[in-house]
């Protein structure tokens, strides 16, 4: 390996960094919404939801870019690579990240929401001004397991030939005949950033309770 | 045009359900290899308590929980032949998936055991278990039974890692369903079937566990 490696390397920790973080920016609201839509039982959309969400928690990730990279243009809907691997990441994500807020949403106590009732709240209001500023707490240990989970499953998209870490180490251990050594650059990147994660995860369970889930 | 790709896909199904066949099969071994290991790692744990052993143990555990399965997947891969062990694809890529579910298990297992009440243990060892026996009869039951939804839930973890076994050319679901989909064109087709198969492959695992889970609450 030599510099030029090290390099191609680091530009695909970036790219392992831009997908990650594009679909967790993708993935957070989606999830919530999707929960909000199961919390509320919105009549015709929450089975759908729940089998949305039951299929893509059982699709692995290998499989779904497949899909969305392969079978999308033949409905008419061309994404790049890269736009392929944020939808794919950020679909699974969605899917994690909705069971997570379900869980605390379903474990809030019903005499609040009662009360809140009892004033006259407006169900938008009581999700407001009641639920929301204590729930998001519960579920942020839950949200940075989930973080973690993302980026250990993002090398899946190198399938499609998105540039990222796992895909640059495989393209110089092929071009250099070793193929151990860039794997453990590569290593040596991904351990710190998720252990990273994992202790911010322990942090916030520390401080704000292991979610009952 | 998704009709004519369904009929395509069905046309197939054999070279799908070999894919499913080779996909259950690596899951089920993995699976047993590394509820074995798991179990192996949390009894040496648990035994040299607060020794270097067990120290070393959860410091392998922790930097495991760490590294991203297709690359460890690789790693093995292209590793163990520098080490003298030549492996094929599946036999490679079940050794990955025992070793990385090996310590994820242990750890569940370890989550379990702490939110076992003291009291139990030491009910045990003043009813004159001791040693081996302590953890086989006292400690074991209760700390596997507790941890049987988690361990079903890194058993669906399982499955969908194994799809990263495409990598190394084990002929699992997703390799069969990316065959179907380059030979004939039909990429929608045969990836939803294939998602499908891996769904239903997943239910089966937690009703497994529902029932589990259900016989145990009879038991108790």
């Amino acid at each position: 390996m030599d510099r030029a490696d090290l390099l191609s390397l680091a530009a695909g920790a970036l790219g392992t960094l831009a997908v990650s973080f594009l679909a967790i920016v993708v993935a957070a609201p989606l999830g919530l919404g999707l929960a909000l839509i199961r919390w509320a039982r919105i009549r015709a959309l929450d089975p759908l939801v729940a089998i949305l969400v039951s299929a893509l928690r059982a699709t692995p990730a290998v499989t779904l870019v497949l899909l969305v990279y392969f079978a999308l243009p033949t409905v008419g809907l061309s994404l790049s690579r890269f736009a392929a691997a944020v939808a794919t990441l950020g679909l699974g994500s969605m899917a994690f990240n909705c069971e997570i807020w379900r869980g605390v949403l379903l474990a809030f106590p019903a005499e609040e929401l009662d009360a809140a009732r009892a004033f006259g709240m407006t169900r938008w209001h009581r999700f407001r001004r009641i639920v929301a500023p204590q729930v998001w707490r519960h579920a942020l240990p839950a949200l940075a397991n989930e973080m973690t989970l993302l980026i250990k499953v993002s090398p899946a998209v190198s399938v499609i030939g998105v540039v990222e870490l796992t895909r640059a180490a495989v393209r110089i251990g092929a071009t250099t005949y070793a193929p151990v050594p860039p794997f453990l650059v590569a290593l040596a990147f991904y351990v710190p950033v998720v252990g990273c994660i994992v202790a911010l995860q322990r942090l916030l369970e520390r401080r704000y309770g292991k979610l009952a889930a | 045009m998704i009709g004519r790709g369904l009929a395509i896909v069905w046309a197939q199904r054999a070279m799908m359900l070999s894919g499913l066949a080779v996909t259950a099969e690596i899951v089920a071994v993995s699976a047993v290899l590394a509820l074995a290991l798991g179990l192996l790692l949390f009894v040496l744990v648990v035994r040299s308590r607060g020794g270097p052993l067990a120290v070393a143990i959860s410091w392998l555990i922790d930097l495991m929980r760490c590294v991203p399965f297709m690359l460890f997947c690789y790693l093995v891969y292209y590793g163990l032949p520098y080490c003298g062990v030549l492996l094929d694809g599946l036999s490679a890529g079940i050794f990955a998936l025992t070793v990385y579910n090996a310590a994820y298990f242990a750890e569940l297992l370890r989550g379990s055991w702490t939110a076992l009440p003291r009291e139990q243990i030491e009910a045990g060892s003043a009813f004159g278990f001791h040693g081996w026996r302590l953890i086989r009869h006292v400690v074991l039951p209760p700390v596997v039974m507790n941890a049987v939804p988690m361990l079903g839930n890194q058993m669906i973890q399982i499955i969908k890692d194994s799809a990263f076994l495409i990598i190394i050319a084990v002929h699992e679901l997703t390799y069969a369903a990316n065959e179907v989909q380059a030979t004939f064109y039909v990429p929608f087709a045969s990836f939803v079937a294939a998602i499908v198969l891996y769904w239903l492959l997943c239910l089966a695992v937690e009703g497994g566990v529902r029932a589990m889970v259900g016989r145990a609450e009879v038991r108790r």
